[in-house]
């Protein structure tokens, strides 16, 4: 049976290359699915917790995150279509002032 | 010991496809990736006694939120990143240097975790006896009752703030 540390490794190693996408990249959204990998990652943890503990709480929690991120996918690509229109280009560089 | 060997294979399948995600110049590749990404999660949730987990990573994730993300990629034509100079100076290696000291810090503290004791009562022979999508729906309706209805609220508002954003503003 593969030990609890490396799902936690591999939580780790998902969790990082999501921080380094979005330190690292310019397009808004490739940033946003950096965060979507960094949401699953954490997931992953989830999961083995609630496996190696023999719980089911951990499983309902990746749920409630997998529903906040269906939620935060659709209104942060809407955020990104009206910056679109705005600036003519997604490259978070642009996006420098608070209002329109 | 064949859970084990897939373990690993989907690891290193899920690291990088990760890695091709923040690699590709163009945002439809890097989307494709990601869908892999998470198709190599679900079957690690497998591995993990999480069917119904696995099922709706599927289904939700690589089903309908990439299907969103590929669809605005190609509303926006914005697949090819232009090659402007950083605004920045330095932000690649700042930027490198902090992921990789946060990746190191999370892996340090990761050494020496051991396997912790079971404190529940869902073994995966329990949850084959019972099932694991009746379990799940069980606690759903009964603990976590009111944060589960919460979330249709989210969703609710979450609908509605993207149809008023997305709507052109007048004038």
């Amino acid at each position: 049976m593969v030990p609890l540390s490396h799902y936690l490794i591999l939580s780790a190693i998902l969790f990082g290359i999501g921080v380094m996408g979005v330190l690292l990249r310019r397009n808004a959204i490739v940033i946003f699915m950096c965060i979507e990998l960094m949401l699953n990652a954490a997931n992953l943890t989830l999961v083995a917790f609630s496996r190696f503990l023999q719980t089911l709480d951990g499983q309902i929690l990746v749920f409630f995150v997998m529903t906040v991120a269906a939620a935060e996918a659709a209104v942060g690509l809407v955020i990104i279509i009206s910056i679109y229109r705005h600036k003519q280009s997604v490259d978070v560089d642009e996006v420098n002032l608070l209002r329109l | 010991m064949m859970p084990t060997i897939l373990f690993y294979v989907f690891a290193v399948i899920s690291v990088v496809t990760a890695l091709m995600v923040i690699c590709s110049k163009n945002a439809v590749y890097s989307a494709l990736y990601l869908i892999g990404t998470l198709f190599s999660l679900a079957c690690i949730f497998l591995l993990l006694h999480a069917e119904f987990l696995a099922a709706i990573q599927i289904l939700i994730y690589a089903g309908a939120i990439m299907v969103l993300f590929l669809f605005v990629i190609m509303l926006l034509n914005v697949g090819q990143e232009k090659r402007t100079p950083l605004r920045l100076k330095g932000q690649k290696i700042v930027g490198l240097v902090l992921a990789l000291g946060l990746l190191i810090f999370v892996l340090a503290r990761t050494r020496g975790v051991k396997n912790p004791e079971a404190i529940g009562a869902f073994s995966p022979d329990r949850l084959a006896e019972v099932g694991g999508v009746k379990s799940i729906g069980w606690l759903l309706f009964t603990d976590y009752l009111l944060p589960f209805e919460i979330t249709s609220i989210l969703l609710f508002v979450a609908i509605i703030g993207a149809v008023v954003l997305a709507q052109r503003s007048p004038g």
